[in-house]
């Protein structure tokens, strides 16, 4: 359990996935305008991030592996991926329309993000904490799934706000817009950098 | 076709211009070695999968066409992932975790959605060309400004900098660094604008 624990906490902060290792820059930059929609994009992320661990965990250790045909990786994971978006969008307009209407616009998005299938293909090919040898069992790949989207909201929501603020500020032109933003984003990375060095 | 390939280079030039394809553009950049090697492999990706999207324009349903690009952008991914593990498994080792990821670079996606679903397959290979290099010329920039300040060398050659600032080569330093670049191309670009 402190195990799991230690790898939550290194994926949400010391590893922070947009800002530590660069996956899902481009919603990062592209929907943290508004405060609102950087969270719905968050919120969207990790469900489809926990889930697409799951399944290319599955897919890996199921079909991969004992057909031993692991070159095929990429292929088999963005497929399954774009898949699961899709389910999901479904599935959600049918059976939760409210939570649908909130995350709706987002999901098709994700199919994009490197962040999905970043987290799908270190989820195997990371080494296991909790057993001796091989890499992640389906619990770690669970709880590193779930917590990299955690991280990933917790940068985008904090980046939003920031970037709410610059809108009322007095910026000279041509820094205007996205030269500022990244420039926050550099000191916002910098913080994060804080967290780097601690173990769990 | 020459307006084509110079439109990729300089006015639409993917990272400066459309900012598409940040997550190797930020990530990757530590040394030029690694931008150059990331921009090529991009280019290679981009004028292969454009030749086969423009080739197939016409088989593929509008409706799964995505799905479809995305197939085809994954086999040329996973044919460059394979060639680098076995000629060059120095780079492969730096660049990791991104050349599988190229897979979802946007820029590769754009390009068969914007270009070649709607152009020749000459013209779309000149696109792709084009494209690629304009990536590769933006990582460089970026990749080589990170390695001078960063490191002291330039493709491991050393500048002559004695204490180089390692926050440089640190996350933090590649959003600065393309920050102030795309700052710089907004004072030019204001400039061309009042003349």
């Amino acid at each position: 359990m402190p195990a799991l624990i230690g790898l939550a906490l290194t994926s949400i902060f010391v590893q922070n996935f947009v800002l530590v290792k660069f996956l899902g820059i481009c919603p990062f930059l592209g929907v943290s305008k508004k405060l609102d929609t950087a969270i719905g994009m968050g919120m969207a992320v990790t469900f489809v991030m926990t889930l697409a661990s799951i399944m290319t965990w599955l897919c890996q250790k199921f079909i991969l592996v004992p057909l031993n045909i692991e070159y095929m990786q990429t292929i088999a994971f963005i497929v399954i991926i774009a898949a699961l978006v899709q389910f999901v969008e479904m599935f959600l307009q049918k059976s939760i329309p409210s939570l649908y209407s909130s995350l709706g616009i987002y999901l098709p998005l994700i199919t994009t993000n490197c962040a999905v299938l970043g987290v799908a293909l270190l989820n195997v090919n990371s080494a296991s904490v909790i057993s001796s040898e091989g890499s992640y069992t389906l619990i770690e790949t669970i709880v590193n799934g779930f917590s990299a989207g955690i991280g990933f909201m917790i940068a985008i929501v904090l980046f939003a706000g920031v970037r709410e603020r610059l809108e009322s500020s007095d910026i000279p032109k041509a820094l205007q817009g996205m030269p500022i933003a990244l420039i926050s984003a550099s000191l916002l990375a910098m913080a994060f950098l804080g967290f780097a060095g601690m173990s769990f | 076709m020459i307006k084509t390939f110079k439109n990729g280079i300089i006015n639409e030039n993917p990272t400066f211009m459309q900012l598409l394809g940040m997550c190797p553009t930020l990530a990757v950049t530590t040394s030029l070695a690694n931008g150059i090697g990331m921009g090529l492999s991009v280019t290679f990706v981009l004028t292969l999968s454009n030749i086969l999207v423009s080739m197939l324009r016409k088989l593929i349903p509008s409706k799964i066409r995505i799905a479809a690009y995305v197939v085809i952008i994954a086999t040329f991914v996973t044919v460059v992932d394979l060639i680098l593990k076995a000629y060059i498994p120095a780079l492969s080792q730096s660049l990791g975790l991104f050349i599988p990821l190229i897979v979802v670079n946007c820029i590769i996606l754009a390009r068969a959605e914007a270009f070649s679903s709607k152009n020749g397959v000459a013209k779309s290979a000149v696109d792709g060309i084009g494209m690629g290099l304009g990536f590769t010329i933006a990582l460089s920039i970026i990749s080589a400004i990170r390695e001078i300040l960063g490191n002291g060398t330039i493709l491991g050659m050393s500048v002559g900098i004695s204490t180089p600032a390692t926050i440089m080569l640190l996350p933090p330093g590649g959003f600065l660094t393309l920050g102030l670049l795309l700052g710089i191309i907004n004072v030019i670009k204001n400039r061309k604008g009042e003349r």
